[in-house]
């Protein structure tokens, strides 16, 4: 899985609240989730967000309530990847769950400037720096895991035979 | 290499003699729940598997809590679409306006939940019912339905931090301020992806609501799940909730922890969470004059029986401090009761306080009690972070129900020892 994309960049303990506030919970709708991403910790996200780019983040990335609107809103905004220092753990499953690409490196997640443009091979473990040059090696990731994002989520992995 | 208590229980739903911590498992479920929020993604995902039933209507629940009674259209929508489900697939545990209660108060209280069991729920406050003894934790609305459909979730088995607790709590000192003072030393993600075991000779003093409580916030320091050992306490709540026949697992003697951290409950204070991450802790020596706009007693954290005779006791004979809006929360409707019966609600509203239906509401921001710009509220909620109880600009502060009480009353973040002249 390879993924190419411009880093937008935010700190520590980003929570779900901030990712979609609870009063945007009110409906599933996958656009309008996305038309609210982020609003609390950045209100120019939705409208600087392109198809593609990359997040990274600090520690902790996704903390608080097990809403899976937040990585739909994140997905459904457009982009590709989130790289982190570290992830809170249902955020972690359900970013996985609905087949939106994660991978924790704290090397990368650090190092890495706002802005920049990014290459992403995860089935290699290798993040690549393009604006700078600098590479940083990352766990790939395990075939299943990779099976589930391709397949788009776990419920159409099921549902395609992939994962039984 | 011995098992922790949490080990336990998953090597046995897994059918495996032994696990170690970072295994993958999968395990079976004794419980699969879901809300208003999580429960309409999960039946959306349910229906792509294209089966009829789930997997026991006896092991899934759904509780209309969040943004119930409906607080507009689209919410109203989203509880129609979890009625419709679970009257088509016949669940029988299903709790709608009426019956409901905030769901973590109310499954414990239905008998619902028993030890050894586990649980998972769309909703990371799931934790709670670790104080039973249980293994339980917070999953997405995919893993909710997978749940649903298999009765079964994969695992990653956790290793664990122990806290052994000495000592008894003081006066007007609760579990809410016990657990906050531990996220205050671990920090929001210092027991990420772990499990947090609460045991040793200061349990004793401990009774279900605080342990409820304290295993409710194990998310908050990260934790996969929150978990106490049995004794007396645990087993006569189970029995008089008329709950499953609990099974015991302890710990065994050579269990590895990764750290074994002494908590002394006679040494702590009463304890507030400061904006905006529940870690940012400060005892009262640390607290200067805070205005208050807003006190809320209630959750799925602070909305039972003993919270509110808490905060009643306090708030009796006294009166809230102008322009302080004092909202409370019963978690269930026995609870309310319950309080009604003890003559609480009568202490709460000659206080000036209101008392509300069982509701999530004003916690995650949703009705009931929402901030404007610039404006602080003292809570007996588990979350402060940026515009969590409403306008992204408010701020809120976590603390035990005799805090809020005791803030209602002065108008100014107040410790209950100060106001009752301890």
């Amino acid at each position: 899985m390879k993924f190419t994309g411009n880093i937008i960049k935010y700190g520590d303990n980003v929570d779900t609240d901030v990712i979609i506030p609870a009063r945007y919970l009110n409906t599933s709708d996958h656009k309008e989730l996305a038309s609210h991403c982020m609003e609390d910790l950045d209100t120019t996200f939705v409208s600087r967000v392109k198809q593609g780019d990359i997040i990274t983040a600090g520690n902790n990335f996704g903390c608080g309530s097990s809403r899976e609107h937040a990585p739909i809103a994140i997905k459904a905004s457009g982009i590709s990847l989130v790289i982190a220092k570290s992830f809170a753990r249902i955020f972690y499953r359900n970013a996985i769950n609905i087949g939106l690409a994660i991978v924790e490196c704290p090397e990368a997640a650090e190092n890495i400037s706002e802005g920049d443009v990014v290459e992403a091979d995860l089935d290699n473990g290798i993040i690549r720096d393009i604006t700078t040059g600098r590479e940083f090696r990352t766990e790939p990731f395990p075939e299943f895991i990779q099976k589930i994002i391709e397949n788009g989520g776990l419920m159409q992995s099921v549902k395609n035979g992939v994962i039984k | 290499m011995g098992m922790t208590m949490t080990q336990k229980i998953l090597a046995a739903h897994a059918g495996l003699d032994e696990v170690k911590a970072g295994q993958l498992i999968l395990a079976d479920l004794d419980l699969v729940l879901g809300n208003d929020i999580t429960s309409p993604v999960a039946v959306k995902e349910f229906a792509k598997l294209g089966i009829d039933s789930v997997f026991d209507k006896n092991k899934v629940t759904m509780v209309m809590d969040h943004f119930a009674p409906n607080k507009d259209i689209k919410a109203a929508q989203q509880c129609k679409l979890c009625r419709d489900f679970c009257t088509e697939k016949d669940i029988t545990h299903f709790y709608d306006v009426g019956e409901m209660g905030i769901e973590h108060a109310l499954l414990p209280e239905k008998g619902l939940v028993s030890a050894g069991n586990v649980v998972i729920g769309a909703d990371s406050h799931t934790c709670t019912y670790g104080a039973l003894g249980a293994f339980s934790t917070g999953v997405g609305s995919t893993d909710m339905a997978c749940g649903m459909a298999s009765g079964k979730a994969w695992f990653k088995v956790p290793s664990a931090i122990k806290f052994d607790l000495k000592g008894s709590l003081r006066k007007y000192v609760s579990g809410k301020d016990v657990i906050l003072h531990i996220i205050g030393m671990t920090g929001v993600d210092g027991a990420l992806y772990r499990s947090m075991e609460f045991s040793g000779e200061g349990l004793s003093s401990l009774d279900m609501s605080d342990r409820l409580c304290i295993a409710n916030m194990a998310i908050e320091a990260g934790a996969k799940n929150g978990i106490f050992a049995v004794d007396d306490i645990t087993l006569d709540y189970i029995k008089e909730h008329g709950g499953a026949e609990p099974v015991i697992y302890e710990v065994d003697s050579d269990a590895v922890y990764d750290e074994v951290i002494e908590i002394d409950l006679s040494q702590i204070e009463p304890t507030v969470a400061f904006p905006h991450l529940p870690e940012n802790t400060r005892t009262f020596s640390d607290i200067p004059d805070i205005k208050i706009d807003q006190a809320v007693i209630g959750s799925c954290t602070n909305g039972r029986l003993e919270d509110l005779r808490a905060a009643a006791e306090i708030l009796r004979g006294r009166h809230v401090a102008k322009n302080v809006r004092t909202i409370v929360i019963p978690a269930t409707q026995q609870i309310y009761l319950d309080a009604m019966a003890e003559g609480l609600l009568k202490v709460f509203i000659e206080a000036g306080a209101v008392v509300s239906t069982p509701t999530c509401g004003p916690c995650l921001g949703g009705h009931m009690g929402i901030l404007a710009e610039g404006e602080r509220a003292v809570t007996t909620t588990n979350r402060n972070f940026v515009g969590r109880m409403g306008h992204p600009e408010s701020e809120v502060y976590l603390a035990s129900p005799a805090v809020a009480a005791a803030s209602a009353v002065t108008g100014k973040i107040s410790s209950p020892w100060e106001v009752m002249g301890i």
